[in-house]
Order: structure tokens, then sequence, then C-alpha cells
């Protein structure tokens, strides 16, 4: 089966509908998949909710799908970096689901394995808990959080092979590989794609099996906090 | 008290901080006071975590050496070390989760004499979210509270009971502030440690907690 398409347009033809969740890769502006983001607002797909850690800058990332009133609600574990989210939000336009952090992976990781709930003490006893069960385990209270089985996954990677195989780069991996796998559709945007058997099989991050379209493009990659050290004399 | 020259400063804040690091730890660092924990490890051997991640964290790049894929929690460019390791992030915080952290150490708003956490929510501030906070109280070992004692009205910020929205209930095991240590004990607070100046009754005196003997 063919999984590489021309572009990130074609590759998002006939998978979109109005409502979709979709599950995001990405952590603040490293690792996302932007490429797939600019054809989803070519779209013109509205009333997304999207499983995201974060919701990009004003003008990059999922900033742009914010922009243009594309997206419903936010899953999210931190907004702070976008004007137009925090305007949209406290006027009632967008709704917001704050998640933990690693509850928010592991909604994502549990949706893609299959499982559709698991138990954590993170967030017992704070607003994250309120209406959730609570359960005892080995003397201590845990709470039901539920597996994410997003209609799309859209993420980033460094490489491929075209059987969709992905190599992820450094911190840039981050969410990507449990986003990928929550999706019924995974598609996946990569810096190249190399031909099949020059990766190392012993060093792929996530297998094809998730990914079932792949597109490779020139990516950005835009810094959000630029920091560095002073070069001392040698 | 506030603006005289008792007690520690920041840095000396932190340097107390990095105390509480034993060789070998695997350790996760908050922002603020908490990144300067770094700069006073010394000779011993901790790995740095940042949960976007990366365990073996390594200082800021020099200009022109900055990688746009290479990022900490707080979304700076950073570089790694010839130790270094990358994951996703459901096996990051699996390791957050599974108490494989030694220890977290963070800044805090509030803390409780029961050990109660309040540093992600102010009501009528902007709610940018609790991002991985949340699970790092719940889930390392030892979760270390680096803040100033009172805050800019100068109230006390280690109280009876949170009055913020919570981050995590009962789990701030020790904290270190401008005028001391205390750790969490049965019934409250209890004083470990005085910073340079500091007497016993002005620490007394800054704190609405509790203070057990």
């Amino acid at each position: 089966m063919k999984k590489v398409y021309a572009t990130a347009s074609e590759a998002l033809d006939g998978v979109l509908h109005d409502g979709m969740l979709i599950a995001a890769g990405g952590f603040g502006l490293c690792g996302i998949p932007e490429l797939l983001i600019d054809a989803l607002v070519e779209s013109g797909v509205k009333d997304l909710t999207i499983a995201s850690n974060n919701a990009g800058v004003d003008g990059f990332g999922l900033g742009k799908l914010l922009e243009t009133r594309q997206i419903k609600k936010m899953m999210s574990s931190y907004v702070g970096e976008n004007a137009e989210f925090m305007r949209q939000y406290l006027s009632g336009e967008l709704e917001l689901e704050f998640n933990p952090q690693g509850t928010l992976a592991e909604r994502m990781r549990a949706g893609g394995a299959g499982i559709p709930g698991f138990y954590t003490k993170t967030g017992v006893g704070t607003v994250i808990a309120e209406g959730k069960e609570h359960k005892e385990f080995r003397g201590e209270t845990y709470i039901l959080e539920e597996g994410i089985f997003a209609d799309l996954s859209i993420v980033k990677a460094w490489k491929a092979d075209d059987t969709g195989n992905l190599v992820f780069r450094k911190t840039a991996r981050n969410f990507n590989p449990a986003a990928a796998m929550c999706g019924k559709i995974c598609v996946a945007e990569v810096e190249e794609i190399v031909p099949r058997g020059s990766l190392d099989p012993d060093l792929i991050h996530l297998p094809g099996i998730y990914v079932h379209r792949l597109i490779q493009g020139d990516h950005e990659k835009r810094i959000e906090q630029r920091t560095v050290r002073k070069r001392e004399d040698a | 008290m506030a603006g005289d020259a008792k007690g520690w400063d920041r840095n000396q804040m932190a340097a107390r901080a990095a105390e509480e690091l034993e060789d070998g730890m695997y350790v996760n660092l908050g922002i603020g006071i908490p990144t300067l924990v770094a700069n006073y490890v010394g000779d011993k051997d901790i790995t740095l975590q940042s949960e976007n991640g990366m365990l073996g964290m390594g200082p800021f790049p020099y200009e022109g050496e900055e990688d746009p894929d290479l990022i900490n929690a707080g979304k700076q460019t950073i570089t790694e070390l010839n130790r270094t390791s990358y994951f996703d992030s459901a096996t990051s915080f699996g390791m957050i989760r599974g108490g494989k952290i030694a220890a977290a150490i963070l800044g805090a708003m509030e803390v409780a004499e029961n050990g109660d956490l309040a540093n992600w929510m102010i009501p009528g501030k902007l709610v940018k979210g609790m991002g991985g906070a949340m699970d790092l109280v719940a889930g390392v070992k030892k979760v270390v509270v680096v803040m100033d004692h009172t805050n800019k009205h100068g109230d006390s910020k280690l109280l009876k009971e949170c009055t913020l929205p919570l981050t995590g209930t009962g789990v701030v095991d020790r904290i270190i502030t401008n005028l001391g240590v205390l750790d969490v004990a049965e019934g409250g607070l209890k004083i470990v440690e005085l910073a340079d100046g500091v007497t016993e009754d002005e620490i007394r005196a800054a704190t609405d907690a509790t203070i057990v003997n």
C-alpha cells in the first residue's frame, strides 16, 4: 500500500470532517506538524477538538487554526503562549479541557494501545479529580482517566522510510509517538523520506504500523525561547 | 524584615537546595530559582530530567549552536551531554509517575502545613495550565519547594491551609525559603535550619503554618 503523498493537502484528502477529534504531536513549537496544520487551515474543516500539549503561538502552529476559528475545543496541559487563544477562551468562544501533561500523554498512549481507561495518582485532591471515579489501590487513592481515541493523528518526525517507520530527533519526539498511536488514521510529516532498508530496524522509534500516510517537506522549526551562554576564552 | 540583608538570596537558596541532592540521583528542576540549583551541584553525579523527553540535560548552547529540536520543559534551547537519552512524553511521565525520579525541586505560591502545594493557578489571573507539575508532585519520591517565605505583600506563603487551587495534596517534603529550611512533619512544619542571621523567633513570626518542635 502506498503511504507516501506529494503534499500535506493530498495526504489529508478524504480523512477530514467537521467536528472531528485530532491528536497532534509536539511540545511548544518543537516537533509540531507544521505542514499538516497549514493544510488543515487550507481545508477549512471546522469545529475541531484538538488534543495537543500546547496551542502554538500567535501566527504559528496551532495558533493559525485558532485565528481562522476552526478549533472548538482544546485538550492541553499548558496554553500560556498564545494571546488569540486567551482572547477566544475568555470570551467563551473556545472550550478548554486542562489535562496534566503526563495524564494527557498517557491518555493518548492508552487510546492507541486499546486501553479505555487507567488509574493515576496525578491530580488527586485537585480540580482535575472533580467528577472522576476514585479508587483505592494498595492504600492510596487514584482517579480514573480515559484513553483518547482520535479520528486523526497529525505528527512530525525527522526521518521515515516509505513504509512509515519513523525516527525522531532529540526532544522533538515528545508527544508525537503517543499522538500517532491514538488516531484511527495517522498522517506523518518528515524532513526526509529515505529508501527502505536504510533505517536500522533496531533504531526505529515508531513502527510503520501506526503511520498510514506520509509526506516529506521543508520545516521552519521556529525556536520559542532562544537561550545561549557566553563563550569563555579557551 | 524584607529588604534587609538577613537570610538567603536566590543563589544562596539554590545552593542550599543543591545540598538536598545526592550522588547518582535523577532529578527534575522547575523553573525560576530551582533552575539555579544546577549551578551548585559541584562534583556530585546528578542527572537532570526534562519532562519533555530527556535525561542528562546540559547547559544553554553557545550562540549559533541553538538547535530547535533540543529544548527543555521551559521551551528554552539547551544542549545534550555524553550521558543523554531521549524518549517520548508517555515514557517521560512513566518514569515520573512510576517513582523513578528521586527528587523534584519546584517553586510554589503556597505550601500548607500538611504538605499541600499550590503553584499553578491564581484565580482572577490568566490560567495557563498545570503543565507537568501535578504529575511531578504526585510521582517523584521527594518534593522540595524553594520559594520566598512571604509574598510581595509580606504575607506568609507557609499556611495552615492553602487558599489557591491545589497542585497536589500532602506532596511536599521540605521547604527552603530565604529564612531557612522547614520539613513537613506530624502536626505541622518543623524548623530544621535557619538562614544566615535569622532567628527562630523571626521565622516563627513570618510563618502562618503551625510550627512543631
